[in-house]
């Protein structure tokens, strides 16, 4: 009776400890790979920017990944008229809100405030739950209002929950396991979200690569600058006794 | 050669170039033996041009409105040309410009920089700390992020602990009764014209009070007590110019070395720089879970955090905060030292100095992080969190080392200064 009693005064605690220890995995994205930038745009374009914009980003943004003006008209340019637009979207807020609850993020700087992992996590940990209105839920994110946009790819997954006991306390794991399986396989879905996520995590910060090559001059020259800045002071302060 | 001279005397007829020059630079007589604590005054300097240079590039891109200041930064960020470099080096200037500003001060405290006779000459220094502070705060809200929206609405509440006309003042500070795009606008006016104004002629009162009372040294001894008889030089002052105009040029290498180290490689700095949260647009209607300020308000915010309560008041911490900045204006009056620097200076003011950098740095981490970083203790302390009753006891001991400070620098057994500046 007694442990009982305890069993369910830590229950709440229990369940709250294993939503918060979801470790996320690595994306381990390159950010010089630009053809796997350029796979990831094309999921974003195909997937993502339908209910999410991503206002702050030009199409001909992407000739820095190397594609022609004329290839990303034909097969990227799907929301915009001009090669030279944002990627915005023409879904009314209004009736998104009505469709998920919230509406959906811009997705320009998703990658900066969420960071590569916790994306990859979360774009991998879709599940399905009754209990949500979209029939959805989702380990990284608990209750979001997203339906799983990526489900005919990946398949639809379920939780498991495994309890076991440990020093005395109840541990639940979370498990998703893939109930029905989509048009392909788990590696090749893990490697489709890395893409998507490199993709995102340029997408906040186009200048990002350029950025360090321009800083590794400046430290060269920097460095080169102190020499003839050290010989000068030493030069005065012979004087200075 | 005769022309360019005969231009200077045309000059000097009507404007005191000659005179300014000799007075500031050639013939401004500095202590010989500054060390590596002397670099961050003119360092400091050099960031509040980069700042203000930086700044105006920005306001010339930026909106001040509500609707538009969040996209607006995405905007320099990618269309305007090196519109990122010019962002980043603002951003981490600030940062910069906090870290020379504290290791300036941590100098005045090892060598009694504001001491008799340079009272004034400090008191200036922490007014434009004081406006530093004012210019950070009014500037983190301009990107209109999470963190920005959500931190000033923090502060402008302090405000309305305030007994009394705390409600209406935190109202007029704000122009509406939450953070808003009218708030945006008047915070935009206090960062780019208000605050630099006040800024640059305190910068000023504070040099023209240094070049009156001169240079302070790490040996705590005034240079003017020993001069040629011929010539009226301080026998251990040297010429600001060339000597260490030369000497200042290398630290800024170095710092620009740091500075560009910072701003190509990692300009967030893992979130202490620019906070993951603020990529996300403000939003009044969704309160993030963990609210803190930008680092270099963190060693007060946990002062705030830190105190209790009484009688349902926020009052008591603000009040806490408050003074655990304004302190600082005390510091001349508060220590008795028989001799200034840290060189002769006992034990005691070793240790209790130590022991208030430890605590002004554990402070400053622990505002970072939400109070219940280090979980709670046991019934026997009524469970409270960890991290609060730690820094309680950093509040304590932060506190002590200036009230205290008229005593224990008075018991304090010092060595003699010596009579010349050692090198």
């Amino acid at each position: 009776m007694r442990k009982l009693f305890i069993a369910v005064l830590f229950a709440p605690l229990a369940a709250f400890a294993s939503a918060d220890e979801l470790q996320l995995d690595r994306a381990n994205i390159d950010p010089h790979d630009a053809i796997s930038i350029q796979r990831g745009v094309r999921v974003f374009v195909n997937y993502c920017l339908n209910c999410h914009s991503a206002n702050s980003m030009r199409y001909n943004r992407l000739t820095d990944l190397g594609l022609t003006e004329q290839q990303i008209r034909e097969n990227l340019l799907f929301t915009a008229d001009k090669v030279g637009d944002p990627m915005t979207i023409s879904a009314g807020r209004r009736d998104q809100r009505q469709w998920f609850g919230v509406e959906p993020p811009d997705l320009s700087v998703v990658a900066r405030s969420r960071g590569a992992d916790w994306l990859y996590t979360y774009l991998r940990t879709f599940y399905r739950d009754e209990k949500r209105p979209s029939g959805w839920n989702n380990l990284a994110f608990p209750n979001v209002g997203m339906p799983h946009a990526l489900w005919q790819l990946q398949g639809s997954q379920v939780l498991k929950i495994e309890s076991e006991e440990h020093q005395g306390h109840k541990v639940e794991h979370k498990k998703l396991v893939l109930e029905h399986p989509g048009s392909l396989s788990t590696p090749e879905y893990d490697r489709l979200t890395r893409d998507l996520v490199n993709y995102l995590s340029y997408m906040g910060e186009p200048d990002k690569t350029k950025r360090s090559q321009i800083g590794i001059v400046v430290l060269f020259f920097l460095l080169l600058l102190l020499v003839p800045a050290w010989l000068l002071k030493r030069e005065y302060w012979k004087d200075v006794h | 050669m005769g022309k360019l001279k005969a231009l200077l005397n045309w000059i000097d007829e009507r404007f005191p170039l000659t005179a300014n020059w000799k007075a500031h630079l050639a013939e401004y007589y500095a202590p010989k033996n500054f060390n590596f604590w002397y670099f961050f005054g003119s360092l400091a300097m050099l960031i509040l041009v980069l700042q203000i240079v930086t700044g105006i590039l920005l306001t010339m891109h930026y909106k001040a409105d509500a609707s538009q200041a969040f996209a607006s930064v995405e905007y320099i960020m990618r269309d305007v040309p090196w519109g990122w470099l010019i962002r980043y080096m603002h951003s981490t200037g600030a940062s910069l410009f906090f870290i020379a500003i504290y290791l300036h001060m941590y100098r005045a405290l090892l060598y009694g920089s504001y001491r008799k006779p340079r009272e004034l000459l400090w008191l200036f220094g922490v007014l434009i700390y004081l406006c530093l502070m004012a210019e950070a705060f009014f500037g983190y809200l301009l990107p209109w992020g999470q963190m920005s929206y959500w931190g000033a609405q923090v502060i402008v509440n302090l405000f309305g602990a305030v007994p009394f006309i705390g409600p209406d003042l935190s109202l007029w500070i704000r122009g509406d009764y939450v953070v808003s795009d009218a708030t945006l606008n008047r915070f935009f006016a206090f960062h780019v014209i208000a605050v630099p104004l006040v800024l640059l002629g305190l910068v000023a009162a504070h040099l023209l009070a240094l070049h009156e009372v001169g240079s302070n040294n790490p040996d705590g001894i005034e240079i003017k007590n020993k001069k040629d008889p011929k010539t009226g030089i301080p026998l251990d002052g040297i010429a600001f110019h060339p000597y260490y105009v030369v000497k200042d040029i290398v630290g800024v290498v170095v710092f620009l070395m740091v500075f560009s180290a910072i701003v190509f490689f990692a300009p967030e700095m893992g979130g202490y720089f620019l906070e993951h949260n603020n990529f996300v647009p403000a939003d009044p209607l969704n309160t993030p879970l963990h609210i803190a300020p930008v680092w270099y308000f963190t060693p007060f915010y946990s002062v705030l955090r830190a105190v209790p309560p009484l009688l349902n008041s926020q009052f008591p911490g603000v009040m806490a905060m408050g003074l655990s900045v304004m302190i600082f204006f005390l510091l001349p009056w508060l220590d008795r030292g028989a001799v200034k620097s840290i060189r002769y200076r006992g034990p005691i003011y070793k240790a209790a100095l130590a022991l208030f950098v430890t605590a002004f740095l554990i402070l400053g981490y622990l505002g970072t992080e939400p109070t219940n970083l280090w979980g709670q203790f046991g019934p026997w302390l009524g469970g409270a969190d960890r991290a609060t009753v730690a820094a309680r006891v950093f509040t304590v001991i932060y506190f002590l080392f200036f009230l205290l400070m008229p005593w224990y620098t008075r018991i304090d057994k010092t060595k003699p200064e010596p009579e010349r500046v050692t090198s």
